[in-house]
């Protein structure tokens, strides 16, 4: 029993206190959280979220995310190596900006669409407003 | 640009179906999720012309700005980013022929319906056949809370440190202290710290996180910012900017314990003190008190989304705004508006009930509630005075997060046999449970 991780479930309101060891959980309440606690324990990963510099538009940064979780400790690596990337207007969302983000296999890819130039979406239609 | 693999998002579809004239069916103030749902469910439900106005210039509320993900996993089976969510919602509205009206401010609203609109170059009145009210939250402030000190710079609601991090692309500072530990404020805490603006805190009045558990591990243990319970910012220091605050802790009446102030230099205060419904253009008409299809007091104006009630997620409140908005279109189309018929509040451990009315109309109902129970195997009483008309086990329950309750046909039937009903909640069996929060 030399090896045991401690686990907060996040998976419902419950907020069970999960122990996993290297055969068995303890303290999970359903099966979903004790595979969650595992895979917390063993391998923790997150999707990354950030910002990126964005030339010609009338937003300065663009919002940017990982095509699929990294591992939990290379959070702060990933948005170091995203941050150095300058982008032009425009942009799509879905569009890959930048391929295998630091070795892992995952690509950055832009989660909003903002076209060239000084508008930022929609045109105003509404007659009282031109 | 159809080759992109996002397709071409939302600015293809401009004027896909604009038309200038004729009567407007639904006029909808809002475009965030909720008043998104609601056009697109007006329109699908057969309301002719649907107007969306919202004065910010690009539609979907406050999503633009939370660039984080786990939006949409109900309604997509997806873990979406904010600003990916709306830009489906915001592209699913204009493709069903929504008309959006950016950059106009709904200024006043008045009983017909009648809505006063500015927009860039002036003063519009618009008597839609019916109004949805769909216009989010504010943030309580540091003005609400009277936190004394001084008034320096550096002193930002999480909401706005957000907006200035992830839309205007500004740092807000170098040092910061994160008072309250709501989720937009655990989530900021996260974004300050991976953009290499010091943490130095979270400082919580409440003996248990404001946040979901999710937030509270994702944001702060991950990134180990930690997270100071039953403290609070009792002063704010400095000139023209910020230079510390002062943290004591607290007692459970809030008092300050003697001895443990302390002084902690910081140029910025971020302050996640709750959200409040932005009820502000219905002031001295109705309340915000709903029935069973989000419609208000006041003859063929609804109101959905977080102006409703505080949703945990954009599931619910896409769903309410979809309720509200299928609604809409049978009134704009000549249902006549109906009575209430009965009252529903909270009782013993709840603290919030939404609808808090039934029409004479209610078919189902979907109740919202916040509990003051936590605990596993609880169980939620619709009760009229003396007796129980209805009974909800709920297997995992805590004061953070709303549950939601549906009612069909046979339970509505029981629930409108009294004028007046309270739902109260009893703590569950295990030992998780037992606990009813009073404050
Ligand atoms: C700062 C902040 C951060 C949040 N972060 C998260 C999060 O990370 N995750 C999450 O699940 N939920 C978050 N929420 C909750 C969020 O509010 C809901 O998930 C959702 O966005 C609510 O949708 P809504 O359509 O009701 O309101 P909103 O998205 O707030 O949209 C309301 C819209 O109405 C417009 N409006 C208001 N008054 C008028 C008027 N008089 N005339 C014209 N337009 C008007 C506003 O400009 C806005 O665009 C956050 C809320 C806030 C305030
Ligand atoms: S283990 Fe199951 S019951 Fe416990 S918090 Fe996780 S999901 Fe909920």
């Amino acid at each position: 029993m030399a090896e045991s991780i401690a686990v907060e479930c996040v998976l419902c309101p419950g907020g069970c206190r999960v122990r996993v060891l290297a055969d068995r959980t303890e303290g999970a309440r359903c099966r979903r959280g004790e595979a969650h606690a595992r895979q917390e324990a063993t391998d923790p990963r997150r999707t990354v979220t950030t910002t990126v510099a964005v030339e010609g538009s009338a937003l300065p940064v663009v919002p940017v995310r990982t095509s699929a979780p990294v591992p939990r400790d290379l959070q702060a690596a990933c948005v170091r190596e995203i941050s150095r990337l300058r982008l032009r207007a425009p942009l799509y969302r879905g569009q890959v900006v930048l391929v295998d983000l630091l070795g892992l296999g995952v690509d950055v890819v832009v989660t909003r669409s903002l076209p060239a130039g000084r508008e930022t979406l929609l045109p105003m239609s509404n007659p009282a407003s031109r | 640009m159809g080759g992109h693999p996002g397709g071409p998002g939302i600015v293809a579809v401009r004027g896909a179906h604009a038309t200038m004239s004729g009567e407007v069916d639904v006029c909808v103030v809002g475009s965030g999720p909720a008043g998104l749902a609601a056009a697109a469910a007006a329109r699908r439900a057969g309301a002719g012309r649907v107007v969306v106005v919202d004065r910010e210039t690009s539609p979907g509320g406050i999503l633009p700005q939370c660039i984080h993900d786990g939006f949409g996993l109900e309604e997509f089976g997806e873990a979406f980013t904010g600003p990916e969510y709306a830009e489906r919602a915001a592209g699913d509205a204009a493709c069903v022929g929504v008309e959006f009206w950016q950059g106009t401010t709904a200024l006043a609203l008045g009983p017909g319906p009648e809505l006063v609109l500015v927009g860039g170059s002036g003063r519009q009145v618009l008597r839609p056949r019916t109004v949805v009210v769909a216009t989010g939250c504010r943030e309580r402030t540091r003005g609400n809370i009277l936190l004394p000190g001084t008034r320096p710079a550096g002193v930002f609601t999480a909401g706005t440190a957000q907006r200035l991090i992830n839309v205007m692309g500004v740092l807000p500072g170098r040092r910061a202290v994160v008072m309250g530990s709501g989720d937009v404020g655990l989530i900021v805490a996260r974004r300050l710290h991976l953009e290499g603006c010091e943490v130095e805190g979270v400082y919580e009045i409440l003996t248990r996180p404001g946040g979901l558990v999710r937030n509270v591990v994702q944001c702060l243990h991950d990134h180990g910012i930690p997270l100071h319970l039953g403290h609070t910012v009792v002063e704010v220091h400095g000139d023209r900017r910020l230079e510390g605050v002062t943290v004591a802790a607290v007692d459970a009446d809030g008092r300050v314990r003697q001895g443990t102030r302390r002084r902690v230099p910081c140029d910025t205060l971020i302050t996640s003190l709750g959200l409040i419904p932005e009820l502000e253009i219905l002031r001295g008409l109705t309340d915000g008190t709903v029935d069973e299809s989000m419609r208000t007091g006041l003859e063929r104006v609804f109101l959905c989304g977080n102006a409703a009630f505080v949703h945990d997620t954009v599931d619910c409140v896409t769903a309410c705004g979809r309720l509200a908005g299928r609604a809409a279109a049978r009134h704009a189309a000549g249902l006549r508006w109906p009575r209430r018929v009965a009252r529903v509040e909270a009782g013993e451990g709840v603290r919030q009930v939404v609808p808090g009315a039934l029409s004479e109309l209610a078919e189902a109902a979907r109740f919202h509630l916040r509990l003051d129970v936590e605990g596993f195997d609880v169980e939620v009483q619709a009760r009229a005075r003396d007796r129980p008309l209805a009974r909800w086990r709920l297997r995992a329950v805590s004061p953070t997060q709303a549950v939601a309750l549906t009612a069909g046909p046979a339970r509505l039937e029981r629930l409108r046999q009294d004028r007046t009903l309270a739902f109260v909640a009893r703590p569950g069996k295990e030992e998780a449970g037992g606990r009813i929060h009073r404050r």
